[in-house]
């Protein structure tokens, strides 16, 4: 038995047949990391500590005690979450040497249920892209094809489920960034509904919209994840105090009269038909297993990407001016005076200006600077508070179509993944890659990625589930029953 | 809108970021293409729509008012770029 093949629930049953060890199993995917290095999944990792933790918890095991919902089972954890100690960089030149001084509540929660934290994995900078390829530490490939992106920006965490170096793992999704590169890598990714998941000790890109999910192979797995990290959290006053429902439990009762809906502009220009093709033979599935399929219309989605560019990076702008040399981070060497006009300004200005200008790559740069030309005096009301305005006609049609239907179905990606450098110039292009994603993270609701595809030439293809805020249990069912008429979600990529 | 290169020199003033003339071009450029793309969200009528800052929106979260432990202050200075035993230190601000 290979046991990087096995899923998060397989494995937690091995351990419980006594079949498997959490040492062997450390050490089966440490060698597998080691193995497909090439792919540039994780920005750190600590082989030891990684043992080290196996062995406690094998000792644990046998010592006769309760062991936790995710007992030695691995977990990548995206390099946006602050783990203790540990190498924290966000992607970023501007956190090489940052450990941070406590961990996020997320990580607190896996390791209270005796997770193995394996690695931490790559990611655009500051979780700004979708493509990976915004890394201070280089862009990572997709398992699938090796010249191609593994989506973004939590690539590292994407790929490193769809490569088997670990069976679960965390991302962050601002406006996508679970679930594009779930779609890209051919695995399962869930946005959950903003305040599910406490954001404390998630490095904060876009506050409004930030949140942690899982990534898996499959549904159950998924959902297993999910119900480790949701709860309310006292550090986290967004982190909302509703009830945990058992996910995992429920998610093979089949929904009573599930009620689709396909959302026409999920289906206009700019959709690859490889994955139309494959999303209309899912809705086909759906309709077979005997749902209610019906067209509904969400007419402000076309706002959604630019009104998301600019509530994201005004509140980036925001966030990031906590980076200016002072307190922790990178500062600049030198910072005397270099381009016309700054001989005028005081020294500690200079630093901070000259640290941000080393510390930051360029879509961090680009981002930072919109947000605060976007809220600057005289165009505040033009562009953010217009975007504000957009944002609430977003979420009204949401709650409109919600009326009528249970779960919205279509495209994650409008393409499958693309090639390494080939839309690195063009902001824009890389912007769209959200068209279908983003309007989720507006609204604040959950949203799932899951495999229902590959093209002809072997990439895979994602279908998005929606669903009402709060409604992760129907929107696991609601996937589970696509997942199980068919197997998409057991399909690996060909790795040599 | 255009932005001009005037323009985006004074945002990157604002941002506390250093760039180069050739960085002020390349953002004149890049950050006038962008602008004009989110201008879309001016064809929409929202003289009356409520402006919408969270998506999920919640009010007044109230906790007891009591003492907890704060982050040892060796901890907090641990990643500074330069300190001493009880400040950051930072280069000169009043000169």
């Amino acid at each position: 038995m290979d046991m990087t093949r096995l899923t998060a629930v397989g494995l937690i049953q091995e351990y419980e047949r006594k079949t498997l060890s959490c040492l062997d199993v450390a050490r089966g995917y440490l060698d597998r990391a080691e193995k497909y290095g090439r792919l540039n999944v994780f920005v750190h990792l600590d082989g030891e500590a990684i043992l080290s933790r196996a062995r406690a918890l094998d000792a644990k095991r046998a010592s006769g005690a309760a062991m936790g919902r995710l007992a030695g089972v691995p977990v990548a954890i995206k390099d946006v979450l602050c783990v203790e100690g540990e190498p924290t960089t966000c992607g970023s030149k501007m956190l090489s040497n940052f450990r941070p001084p406590y961990s996020a509540t997320v990580i607190e929660r896996l390791l209270a249920e005796d997770a193995i934290l394996v690695g931490k994995t790559n990611m655009d900078e500051f979780a700004m892209g979708s493509s990976t390829e915004n890394s201070a530490y280089g862009p990572t490939r997709n398992p699938w094809d090796e010249e191609r992106i593994p989506g973004g920006s939590s690539g590292g965490s994407a790929a490193a489920v769809a490569a088997d170096l670990a069976p679960l793992s965390l991302g962050s999704d601002t406006g996508g960034s679970i679930r594009q590169p779930a779609a890209v890598c051919g695995i399962v990714g869930l946005k959950p509904t903003y305040g599910r998941v406490s954001r404390y000790g998630l490095i904060a890109f876009a506050s409004s919209l930030d949140q942690i999910g899982p990534f898996a192979h499959d549904v159950a797995d998924a959902a297993l994840l999910l119900g480790v990290i949701s709860g309310p959290d006292p550090r986290d006053a967004t982190c909302v105090d509703a009830p945990v429902p058992d996910y995992l439990a429920t998610l093979d009762e089949a929904p009573r009269a599930l009620r689709i809906g396909i959302v026409r502009e999920f289906f206009g220009a700019g959709l690859d038909p490889e994955v139309e093709a494959a999303v209309r033979a899912a809705i086909q599935v759906y309709e077979d297993a005997g749902a209610t399929v019906r067209e509904v219309s969400l007419p402000h989605s076309k706002y959604g990407v630019p009104a998301y560019y600019i509530v994201a990076p005004a509140e980036c702008s925001s966030n990031l001016a906590r980076y200016d040399g002072t307190i922790f981070g990178r500062r600049s060497a030198d910072f005397s005076p270099r381009y016309p006009g700054e001989d005028k300004l005081p020294p500690i200005v200079r630093m901070m200006m000259a640290s941000r200008a080393e510390g930051f790559g360029a879509e961090v740069k680009r981002r930072i600077m919109l947000g605060t030309f976007a809220l600057s005096a005289g165009y505040a009301d033009q562009y953010y508070n217009q975007a504000l305005k957009a944002r609430r006609l977003i979420r009204n049609d949401f709650d409109a179509a919600f009326h009528e239907v249970d779960v919205l179905v279509g495209p994650t990606s409008p393409t499958p993944a693309f090639k390494l450098g080939e839309r690195a110039a063009d902001p824009l292009a890389m912007y769209l890659s959200d068209v279908y994603t983003i309007t989720a993270n507006l609204a604040g609701i959950p949203g799932i990625s899951i495999p229902c595809g590959l093209t002809k030439a072997g990439l895979p293809i994602g279908l998005q589930l929606l669903a009402p805020a709060f409604a992760e249990e129907s929107l696991l069912r609601a996937a589970r029953v696509f997942e199980r008429a068919g197997d998409w979600h057991l399909k690996r990529p060909p790795l040599a | 809108m255009t932005l001009t290169p005037e323009d985006v020199a004074q945002v990157a003033l604002l941002a506390r970021l250093r760039v180069s003339p050739a960085e002020v071009e390349m953002f004149t450029e890049q950050l006038t293409k962008i602008v004009g793309f989110v201008e879309q969200l001016n064809e929409l009528d929202t003289s009356n729509v409520e402006p919408l800052a969270h998506g999920v929106e919640v009010f007044n979260v109230f906790r007891e008012d009591k003492v907890e432990p704060a982050l040892p202050r060796a901890a907090a200075l641990a990643n500074a770029p330069e300190h001493n035993d009880e400040c950051f230190i930072v280069p000169v601000v009043i000169e």
